[in-house]
C-alpha cells in the first residue's frame, strides 16, 4: 500500500518535471508557428534552423567555448585538487573558503561585477571574456569532483613508485593520472556542461553582435520568438541530458559509491 | 620557499590567479563603483557617494521589489521542500535497488539541463487552457521546476543517511509513525534541508531570466531591476549598489536565520 503512494507520488512529480520539456520538443515538430491542435508533424523548424545563420554562428561560438573551458578548467582544476590532497599547508583551509564564492553567489551578481571589471581594466567584451568567466565558474566544480576521486586513493602507489625509481613527474603521470582517470572525465563533462549551459555570465559579458546559443535563444525569445527556438532547444536539451548519463555512469551522485 | 612550499604554489596558483582575475577582483571593483556618484570610465570626475545606498531604502521602487523578491524566495522554497521532501523521503525509504537508481537519475537529470531552454519550455505549457502566462504564479512555476531536483537531491542524500534500526528502535518503544517522523527521521534530516534552504533560496533571491520570461508585468522585482541598470540604464554605480544589498540582505536573512538553524541542528 504505502509503496504504491509512494511509485504515485513519484510519478507526479516526473510528470511535472519532464512535462515542459516533452511538450516543447512535440512544439517542436509540429507544423503550426502558434502551437495550434490538431499536431502535425513536420520537420520545417528544423530545416529553419539550418539557414539560421545567427543560430548556427552562436552555437558554434558556443561549441568551441566549452571545448576550451573543459581543457583549461580540468587541467588548473585537477593541479590544484592534487595539491589539496597530498599536501598540508597553511593556507589550504582559505584557498577551499575561495570556492565558494563563484558556486553561492548569485550569478547575476557574478556576472555584473566581471561586466565593471572587464570593462575597466579594457579586457572588455566578447568571447574571450566570456571564457574567463566560464572556466572561474567551472573551476570550483572539476575541484571538488577531481577531489572526491582522491578521498578513496591515498598515496601509496604514488610512494611505490617513487620507491621503484619514478620521478615525482613520472609518478605523476604514469600512476596519479591513470588512477583519477575516472574523476577526471566525470569533471571535464561537468566543466563542458557547466559552460554549454551557462547564459547569465555570457549574457552580460557578450558583445552587440557576438553571441553564445543560450543568449542567442534568450534574444529571441525577448523579441518574439519563432519555432525554430523550439527546435534549437529540443537539440540542446537532448544533448544535456545525454551528456549527464554519460556523466552519471562514469561518477556516481547519490555518494553510495 | 621550501621545496614543499614551491610545489603548493605551483599546483594551485593557476587556478587562484584565474579565480582572482575573474571572481575576487571584480567583485572588489564593483563594491568601489558602488559609491561612486557615475563610472570612472573615459576620464570622467568621480566623486564618492553614499547616495545609490540611502536610495534603496529611501525610494520605494527598491525596497519594495527587493522584499517582492524576498517573498518570491520564501514561496519557491517552501514549495519545492513541500514537494521534494516527501519525494525525497518515499525515494529513500520506501523505493528499493534499481527502480530507486532509475528514478534518482530520471529526477536529477534535468537538474543538469539548460535552466534557459527549461524556463522557455513552460511558455507552451502555461497558455491554454492554464492561461497563467506572463503572470506571478508563471515564475512561481518555472522556479519551483528548476529548483526542485536541488531539494529532492539534498533531502534524499541526508534521509537515505539515517540508519533505519534507529527508527525501527523508537516504533519499537511505543513511538506511532507520525512520532517516529517528528523525533527522529526529521531531525536527523536536517542538514539536507538546511541545504535545500540555501541552495534554494540565494539564487531565487538573484534570479531575473526567469521572471522576465515567464513575468510579463508581474517581472518587476530585484534582480530584473539590477540587470536593466546594466543592460538598459546603464547606471553602473547604482546597479553595484543594488547587487551588494542584494547580497547583504541574503548574508542577513542567513544570518538570522541560524540561530534557530542551529537548534534544530543541535537537536538532531
Amino acid at each position: 500500500m504505502a509503496q504504491r503512494v509512494v511509485k504515485l507520488y513519484l510519478a507526479f512529480v516526473l510528470v511535472f518535471l519532464y512535462l515542459p520539456i516533452v511538450v516543447m520538443i512535440a512544439m517542436a515538430f509540429n507544423r503550426s508557428a502558434l502551437y495550434e491542435m490538431p499536431f502535425t508533424f513536420d520537420l520545417v523548424w528544423f530545416k529553419a534552423l539550418s539557414t539560421n545563420e545567427r543560430l548556427l554562428q552562436a552555437s558554434w561560438n558556443s561549441v568551441w567555448i566549452a571545448c576550451i573551458n573543459t581543457v583549461i578548467a580540468t587541467a588548473l582544476g585537477t593541479l590544484a585538487a592534487y595539491a589539496f590532497a597530498r599536501y598540508e599547508f597553511r593556507a589550504k583551509r582559505l584557498l577551499q573558503l575561495l570556492l565558494f564564492p563563484p558556486i553561492t553567489i548569485p550569478w547575476l551578481i557574478i556576472g555584473t561585477s566581471m561586466l565593471i571589471f572587464f570593462f575597466w581594466t579594457g579586457i572588455g567584451r566578447g568571447l574571450h571574456a566570456i571564457l574567463l568567466g566560464h572556466v572561474a565558474l567551472s573551476l570550483p566544480y572539476v575541484i571538488v569532483v577531481v577531489g572526491a576521486r582522491f578521498a578513496n586513493f591515498g598515496p601509496e602507489l604514488e610512494e611505490a613508485a617513487a620507491s621503484l625509481g619514478a620521478t615525482p613527474w613520472q609518478a605523476f603521470w604514469r600512476v596519479t593520472i591513470p588512477v583519477l582517470a575516472p574523476g577526471i572525465t566525470a569533471a571535464a563533462l561537468f566543466a563542458f556542461a557547466v559552460s554549454f549551459d551557462q547564459f547569465v555570465i555570457s549574457y552580460f559579458l557578450a558583445p552587440p553582435g557576438t553571441s553564445t546559443l543560450p543568449v542567442e535563444i534568450y534574444t529571441s525569445i525577448r523579441k518574439g520568438f519563432t519555432p525554430e527556438i523550439n527546435a534549437i532547444s529540443s537539440i540542446i536539451i537532448l544533448f544535456s541530458m545525454g551528456l549527464m548519463l554519460i556523466v552519471a555512469r562514469n561518477y556516481k551522485f547519490g555518494g553510495d559509491n | 620557499m621550501t621545496r614543499q612550499a614551491r610545489t603548493v604554489f605551483a599546483l594551485t596558483a593557476p587556478a587562484y590567479l584565474w579565480l582572482a582575475v575573474t571572481v575576487l577582483l571584480p567583485l572588489a571593483t564593483m563594491l568601489y563603483f558602488s559609491f561612486l556618484t557615475a563610472s570612472p570610465l573615459g576620464g570622467k570626475e568621480v566623486q564618492f557617494t553614499l547616495k545609490h545606498y540611502t536610495d534603496f531604502f529611501t525610494k520605494q521602487i527598491y525596497w519594495y521589489n527587493a522584499w517582492r523578491s524576498v517573498e518570491l524566495g520564501l514561496y519557491v522554497t517552501a514549495l519545492c521542500l513541500i514537494i521534494g521532501y516527501p519525494a525525497a523521503l518515499g525515494l529513500a525509504k520506501y523505493i528499493k535497488g534499481r527502480w530507486r537508481e532509475a528514478i534518482f537519475l530520471l529526477i536529477i537529470l534535468p537538474f543538469w539541463s539548460n535552466a534557459l531552454v527549461r524556463t522557455f519550455s513552460w511558455t507552451m505549457v502555461l497558455r491554454e487552457p492554464f492561461n497563467i502566462l506572463f503572470s506571478y504564479p508563471a515564475i512561481v512555476v518555472g522556479l519551483v521546476h528548476a529548483y526542485l531536483p536541488y531539494a529532492i537531491l539534498t533531502c534524499y542524500i541526508s534521509l537515505q543517511a539515517i540508519d533505519d534500526s534507529l527508527i525501527e528502535a523508537g516504533r519499537s518503544l511505543g513511538a506511532t509513525p507520525a512520532q517516529a517522523f517528528r523525533r527522529i527521521t526529521l531531525p536527523l534530516s536536517m542538514p539536507g534541508i538546511m541545504a535545500a534552504i540555501f541552495l534554494i533560496f540565494v539564487p531565487v533571491i538573484g534570479s531575473f531570466m526567469e521572471p522576465r520570461i515567464l513575468g510579463g508585468k508581474d517581472a518587476i522585482m530585484l534582480g530584473p531591476i539590477i540587470e536593466g541598470q546594466f543592460i538598459t540604464a546603464f547606471n553602473w554605480p547604482l546597479g553595484a549598489a543594488l547587487s551588494f544589498t542584494m547580497l547583504g540582505m541574503v548574508l542577513l536573512i542567513l544570518l538570522a536565520a541560524s540561530p534557530f538553524l542551529k537548534h534544530q541542528m543541535a537537536r538532531s
